[in-house]
């Protein structure tokens, strides 16, 4: 990715970017680059450095290293409010004196422009996210979801050639967030605007990206697309991150209570969508521990040996309980080599 | 005392339980209230009506009114110029020598008036400003370099603290959308701090206007507030009608500022919430040495100047000498009792009043924490008043009241420290009661289950927070006291109750080098002691658990 970034010369760039904060190194050398119209994800776990990259791309952190470029434009140098890149928080941070209108005209009046230009661009963008007519609400009178509306609503009348996104669903409901991951991606598509969205749900991520990259350790473990992203992780973080759950070390030899999954000691995954459920004379013998539904479908978790493996089913399982003997199926393509 | 408890009390408890009211509102009542009563009644007393009535049409008054307004607003406005980038810089930045520099700048908040005033006479003799056209003694420039030098704390504080709670990223959202530093500032972060702003400035406006010993001692006879005209008239003349007039508009104008500033900021209220703190950025080398310049030169420069004038022989070109001191304890014409007698009488009354607070404040503050709600926010108030009040309407107001009998307590010294823990209490109840309420209810709930009575309670779990409360409070009050010069300038001069800071005005008005030396070693003295006070104020706070809200 980081070779196809450095030929393209359009969009965001950041290369080699190192952070420390007090002598320790947050940000590692990352490398990214985002097209506008494209979604890039950044995914990790709390602490990795995802909203210190985006503070330092938008100029807030004091840099260690690396350069950050808008097509042919050197931005490492230029002050945060000269970037053009817009950025959304996480708590929405909303000018708590100012009405929405008065938040979402800030950058407009900022910039100089006149007042019924001003109006006319707020009515506009409240309007893109679907809160037209909510101009003279006062911001403490916001729900959680409004908020972060306004917040958007906000940051796109500013019209930035960019966009960082530092979890800004991640304070709202789940039903919530699942209805507005949605908007938001059709929005971020129809403004070609190159986003970069922060997140440490993977189903978030998979739900709004054209590109992920998984953050571990001040480092990206793994970018790509969803689908290659997530049918090969590369790295155990990289895999827990994306949502497999089915990790398992193997010994000296490659196996473990499933059989030789490997060459040597390691961890491998097995790709839930390639594990199937079948009667007790198919596949290994396993023992159903327990069964649960994620998101509405069923999900069984089978013992073999020492190891437990959860296994989504189809509906048609009807009666397994704690207990049952069934046989599991691995497909040979399900297991996948992963780095520590 | 309990309301959460049934009244299953023993007589001697119940008696305790309303000595616990009656105490601090007795000594209010006989020692506050009853003497700004006094100057109210005999102000709106026929003959004092008419006088009254005459104050409008003279032009001195006038003046003298204008005067006293126009240099609080313009103290109150350059202090925050002068302190907010401080506020910025300990709220914001982080360098080598924070805690030093907040500590530092606190100390000119609470020395004493006079010794201020001697210390800024000191650096205009010292920088030739004292005379010719650059003449800053007795100049009204010289009233607000010192208003400054005073407040600078207040705003450091009350600012510093809000801005340090101020969720930074509001700023960095401003500059994301496109403002500059500046309009980042002007638009998102001053609005932000107004509250906190605001409630500084009021604090500072009503020091200011009420400010006494910085106007008498640097402002010299031409420059008059309404204070110092109380005492003038009072003291200086003898006319006490005169007196009681100015000193009734200077009250109406005290209530009216407190009244007009509470009402603003009850309609400002912002709740904050707590932020994530992240690492602050590390300060600028422009930004850092910029203000560590303008704070050395405002705040460092009186007293270094004050320090050194102190050990110099008197007349040009002297050499080191400690002689100044020496002379302290030698008899002069002018005072009753050498410098030294009135610095023993100083901490005499300064540990009478520490004690007379602490006992007074630490019962009120009984009251306003675990009390009844109408006893509890009466005192609360209540209490408060004298700090409000001016120390001019205190002394004044007991030089009218207390001497008939049965209250005839003028020819006792013992009014001085009774005056002084007046001022005294309301600190020891700002750290007294934020203490107490800060400790989690959760924390006397486990107890309680873990078979401590409620009694026991409260000696194991609020008992040695509030001891530590109280010992602040107590130097606090200390602190007051050694400083305390307006309401003890009203009070009868015998040698047994001259108090260093009387002392020290005496010397500073005698013209020439002859005293002056005994004067600024007499400051530094009395500085010195306040500082110690304000150390173990400080030691106090940082060892956890007090509250303040001062």
């Amino acid at each position: 990715m980081t070779a196809s970034a450095v030929d393209d010369r359009r969009g965001l760039r950041v290369e080699d970017l190192r952070v420390a904060f007090e002598g320790k190194a947050v940000l590692k050398g990352i490398d990214l680059a985002v097209e506008p119209g494209e979604v890039l994800v950044l995914l990790g776990p709390s602490g990795c450095g995802k909203s210190t990259l985006l503070r330092a791309v938008a100029g807030l952190e004091q840099l260690t290293t690396g350069r950050v470029w808008w097509d042919d434009d050197d931005l490492t140098d230029l002050p945060t409010h000269l970037r053009q890149v817009g950025l959304v928080f996480q708590d929405h941070v909303l000018f708590g004196h100012r009405d929405v209108a008065g938040n979402v005209g800030f950058a407009l009046r900022v910039a100089g422009a006149s007042a019924p230009s001003v109006t006319h661009r707020v009515a506009e963008a409240l309007e893109m996210v679907g809160l037209a007519g909510f101009e003279g609400r006062r911001v403490d009178t916001l729900s959680g979801g409004e908020s972060q509306r306004v917040a958007l609503a906000r940051s796109l009348a500013a019209a930035p050639r960019a966009i960082l996104l530092d979890e800004p669903l991640g304070s709202l409901d789940r039903v919530l967030r699942e209805r507005l991951t949605d908007e938001l991606g059709a929005l971020l598509r129809r403004l070609d605007l190159a986003a970069v969205h922060v997140t440490h749900d993977h189903d978030e991520a998979f739900a709004l990206a054209d590109r992920i990259a998984v953050l571990g350790d001040g480092r990206i473990d793994r970018i790509g697309v969803p689908d290659e992203v997530w049918a090969d992780p590369g790295s155990v973080h990289a895999a827990r991150c994306l949502g497999h759950e089915n990790l398992l070390a193997l010994d000296v030899r490659g196996c473990c209570a499933l059989g030789q999954l490997g060459a040597g000691s390691g961890t491998v995954l097995l790709r839930a969508d390639r594990l199937f459920l079948g009667g007790a004379t198919e596949g290994t013998a396993a023992v159903v521990v327990s069964t649960t539904r994620r998101s509405g479908r069923p999900v069984v978790t089978v013992a073999v040996g020492d190891v437990e493996v959860r296994v989504p089913v189809e509906e048609a399982m009807p009666g397994l309980v704690m207990g049952d003997e069934v046989g599991l199926v691995v497909a040979e393509d399900a297991v996948i080599p992963l780095t520590d | 005392m309990d309301t959460d408890r049934p009244a299953v009390t023993s007589l001697p408890r119940r008696l305790a339980a309303v000595g616990v009211v009656v105490v601090p509102a007795g000594f209010l009542a006989v020692f506050f209230v009853y003497p700004v009563v006094t100057i109210i009644v005999e102000g709106l007393g026929s003959d004092g009506l008419r006088r009254l009535g005459e104050l409008p049409g003279r032009a001195s008054f006038r003046s003298v009114a204008w005067f006293t307004l126009w240099q609080a607003v313009v103290s109150t406005v350059l202090t925050i110029l002068v302190a907010l980038p401080g506020a910025h810089l300990l709220a914001r930045r982080r360098f080598r020598g924070k805690a030093l520099l907040r500590a530092a700048t606190t100390v000119p908040f609470v020395l004493p008036t006079v010794v201020v005033g001697g210390a800024f006479l000191a650096v205009f003799e010292r920088l030739g400003l004292d005379d010719g056209p650059m003449r800053l003694t007795r100049t009204v420039g010289a009233i607000l370099l010192a208003h400054v030098f005073f407040n600078v704390a207040v705003v450091l504080r009350t600012v510093g603290t809000f801005w340090g709670d101020l969720d930074p990223r509001s700023g960095e959202q401003a500059r994301v959308l496109g403002a500059t530093p500046w309009q980042a500032f002007r638009w998102v972060t001053l609005p932000a701090l107004r509250p906190a702003v605001a409630a500084a400035a009021s604090i500072i406006f009503l020091f200011c206007f009420t400010s006494f010993g910085v106007v008498l001692v640097l402002g010299g006879p031409a420059r008059a507030t309404l204070e110092t005209e109380v005492w003038r008239h009072a003291v200086s003349r003898g006319d006490l009608a005169s007196a009681t007039a100015v000193a009734l508009v200077q009250l109406a104008a005290v209530v009216a500022t407190v009244v007009a500033t509470n009402r603003l900021q009850r309609r400002r209220t912002v709740t904050q919430r707590p932020v994530r703190r992240t690492s602050l950025p590390r300060a600028g080398i422009g930004l850092l040495a910029g203000n560590l310049c303008l704070l050395a030169v405002v705040l460092g420069l009186p007293v270094f100047v004050l320090l050194e004038r102190s050990l110099r022989r008197s007349g040009a070109g002297g050499g080191w000498t400690v002689d100044h001191y020496a002379a302290l304890a030698d008899r002069v014409s002018l005072l009753p009792t050498s410098a030294l007698g009135a610095l023993g009488n100083s901490l005499l009354f300064a540990a009478v009043a520490a004690g007379l607070a602490t006992i007074v404040g630490g019962l009120a503050s009984l009251v306003v924490v675990h009390g009844r709600r109408c006893f509890a926010r009466t005192l609360d108030l209540g209490m408060m008043l004298p700090l409000g009040a001016s120390a001019v309407t205190l002394g004044f107001g007991m030089l009218l009241a207390l001497d008939e009998p049965p209250l005839d307590l003028r020819s006792s010294r013992w009014l001085v420290p009774v005056a002084h823990a007046l001022v005294g209490i309301p600190f020891v109840m700002r750290t007294v009661v934020p203490t107490l309420r800060s400790v989690d209810q959760r924390l006397r709930e486990a107890a309680a289950t873990l078979g401590a009575s409620p009694a026991r309670v409260r000696r194991e779990v609020d008992g040695p927070l509030a001891m530590r409360a109280l010992a602040v409070g107590a130097a606090f009050s200390v602190a007051v006291s050694l400083g305390e010069f307006g309401a003890t300038s009203f009070l009868p001069r015998n040698p047994d109750r001259l108090t260093a800071p009387l002392a020290l005005f005496r010397l500073l008005g005698v013209p020439g080098d002859a005293l002056r030396g005994q004067a600024m070693a007499l400051a530094v003295v009395l500085m010195a002691l306040t500082a110690v006070a304000v150390l173990v104020i400080e030691g106090g706070r940082n060892r956890g658990g007090v509250k303040g809200d001062w």
